[in-house]
């Protein structure tokens, strides 16, 4: 849910239910990055509320853009992780073979 | 991000341009702003950062601020970690996020597995705490498995309560991958989303019961049975229920087969996933303790494991914890030798340091276990002179990170799990503002 005016969409707050300091702290971060941002942060407005307010407050771009380009690119990092995790696993697993295999075989 | 790359390239271009701007008359320019062109002109701070001994990167102290956290003897410094695009634009410097640049520092380093293969240790480097929390957080309380929810509870005439006997049955980790299961909600149990268990067990009532079958009477009569209830006892039942729902028509049997609690429409274990992977408990799992039984006790019940994340119950976390540390790093200032090498050996409670002989049978202290310090500033302590001779700090970008798993999925598959969960929620917010 956006929070924002219609005459001027470059400040707005977001409103994300059932989300909490995992995703808002990593999205803040990556909205932080981004150069059209002037201001951005997070709050809680309650903790047992389920729910998560996002501000961002760009130097005249839709917020709503920014924000989606900030998930855009959280998703593009998030991606490299677990392609670079998996070769490292992989690699790891060549060069160590398992022992706990051979054991298995005895049983 | 296309209209990020777009402007990027708009201010190499500008750059290039200033660089040229000497040779170039003012009207060729055409791009660019025009209060940067008279900056250029006049000196600004644009035309003196594109001068070719204008270093392009971070002063060294800044540099070092910026990607160290120090332990300082009365408290840590520059903890902060630096996210703001503009944070160094006084010095011309770009802090703004670029995924080009993420992909060429990002590195993952396996560091260990453990025997098992469920314990797992690995370096993240070139990552933002705030990537590196969100995927420990979610391995905590987010990745699903499946533990045991609803416990139908036939008789227990042990010491254990009922209550406390069904807290204990839903901690035991079940060794069964939970992608393979759909959350319950509010549908009933079927095969798709329930896996049952039945346990039975019963202590032998009467010691006379046994004698004939036993011929030393004396040391049974000195020991009487009893029964450890393990996780092992609970069997698996892959057709569903084996308690019939009572109802008004059950001794009437008008219906060829009664209703049990579950609703299978076929058996766990025609389906191709569990036909030759029987669901259960894994070594060394499965030598859990349930209960223990005196003579006579007995517990009879069945047991509807479901699916879960950790954030509703601790139960249905797939990790005994995920955590991570930055990689500590001790820096020798000046050289350390003879005598207070020793003393600086001596000091440390974890043998960071080594002692190297040199020449002239003089000897010298190298750090050789940087990575064993947990920054406890012992050696920093007891006089400034230790405080000049010895700096701690945390590399910012380097996360040791270790996953132990309690056995359903491999700590590699959690971790890519938590990855997508993270990229779903993204995913969500973004379709959710389209």
């Amino acid at each position: 849910m956006e929070h924002g005016s219609y005459a001027d969409n470059s400040n707005a707050t977001f409103s994300l239910t059932d989300e909490d300091h995992t995703l808002a702290n990593a999205v803040r971060f990556s909205l932080n990055q981004d150069p059209r941002v002037s201001f951005s942060g997070y709050s809680i407005p309650h903790p047992s509320d389920n729910r998560v307010n996002i501000r961002v407050q760009t130097t005249g771009a839709p917020a709503r853009e920014v924000l989606k380009d900030a998930c855009q690119d959280l998703m593009m990092m998030c991606q490299h992780v677990r392609s670079t995790l998996d070769v490292a696993v992989a690699d790891f697993k060549l060069r160590n073979p398992p022992k706990k295999d051979e054991d298995t075989d005895m049983k | 991000m296309a209209k990020k790359d777009q402007r990027m390239s708009e201010t190499e271009t500008e750059e290039e341009e200033e660089t040229e701007a000497e040779s170039m008359s003012e009207s060729e320019s055409e791009s660019g702003s025009e209060e940067q062109k008279q900056e250029s002109k006049g000196g600004g701070i644009d035309y003196i950062m594109s001068l070719p001994d204008v270093p392009r990167n971070l002063p060294p102290h800044v540099e070092l601020q910026r990607t160290r956290v120090f332990a300082n003897i009365d408290a840590p410094t520059h903890t902060d970690s630096i996210q703001y695009s503009g944070a160094f634009a006084s010095v011309g410097l770009d802090n703004s996020f670029r995924l080009d640049q993420f992909r060429n520092n990002f590195r993952v380093e396996v560091i260990r597995f453990s025997d098992d293969g469920m314990d797992m240790e690995f370096d993240m480097i070139g990552i933002d705490p705030a990537l590196a929390n969100a995927f420990r957080r979610i391995l905590i309380a987010e990745v699903p498995t499946m533990a045991i929810e609803k416990v139908f509870i036939a008789n227990n005439t042990s010491l254990i309560q009922d209550e406390v006997l069904a807290h204990r049955l839903g901690l035991i980790p079940i060794s069964v991958d939970p992608r393979l299961f759909e959350y319950a909600e509010n549908n009933a149990p079927n095969e798709r989303n329930t896996i049952v268990f039945k346990l039975h067990v019963q202590c032998a009532k009467d010691l006379e019961e046994e004698k004939g079958q036993s011929k030393n009477k004396k040391d049974e009569k000195k020991v009487p049975p009893r029964i450890t209830v393990k996780a092992k006892d609970l069997k698996w039942l892959p057709k569903g229920s084996e308690f019939y729902l009572e109802s008004e028509d059950s001794n009437s049997n008008s219906t060829s087969k009664s209703k049990t609690y579950t609703s299978f429409t076929c058996s766990q274990d025609s389906l191709p996933e569990f036909s030759n992977n029987k669901i259960g408990f894994k070594e060394p799992l499965d030598d859990i303790n349930i209960a223990r039984l005196g003579p006579g006790q007995e517990i009879e019940l069945e047991a509807q494991a479901v699916k879960g994340v950790g954030k509703t119950h601790a139960k249905w976390s797939p990790v005994a914890t995920a955590w991570y540390r930055m990689l500590p790093e001790v820096v020798l200032l000046e050289e350390i030798e003879d005598k207070d090498a020793e003393t600086l050996k001596d000091k440390c409670p974890v043998g960071v340091f080594d002692i190297e002989d040199i020449a002239n049978g003089r000897k010298r202290i190298n750090v050789a276990r940087p990575r064993a310090c947990t920054l406890c500033r012992e050696c920093i302590r007891g006089g400034d002179e230790w405080e000049k001779r010895v700096s701690l700090r945390r590399v910012k970008d380097h996360f040791i990170f270790t996953i132990e798993s309690t056995g359903a999925l491999p700590p590699e598959v959690l971790f890519t799990e938590a990855v997508k969960i993270l990229e779903s929620k993204c995913e969500r917010v973004i379709s959710e503002l389209s």
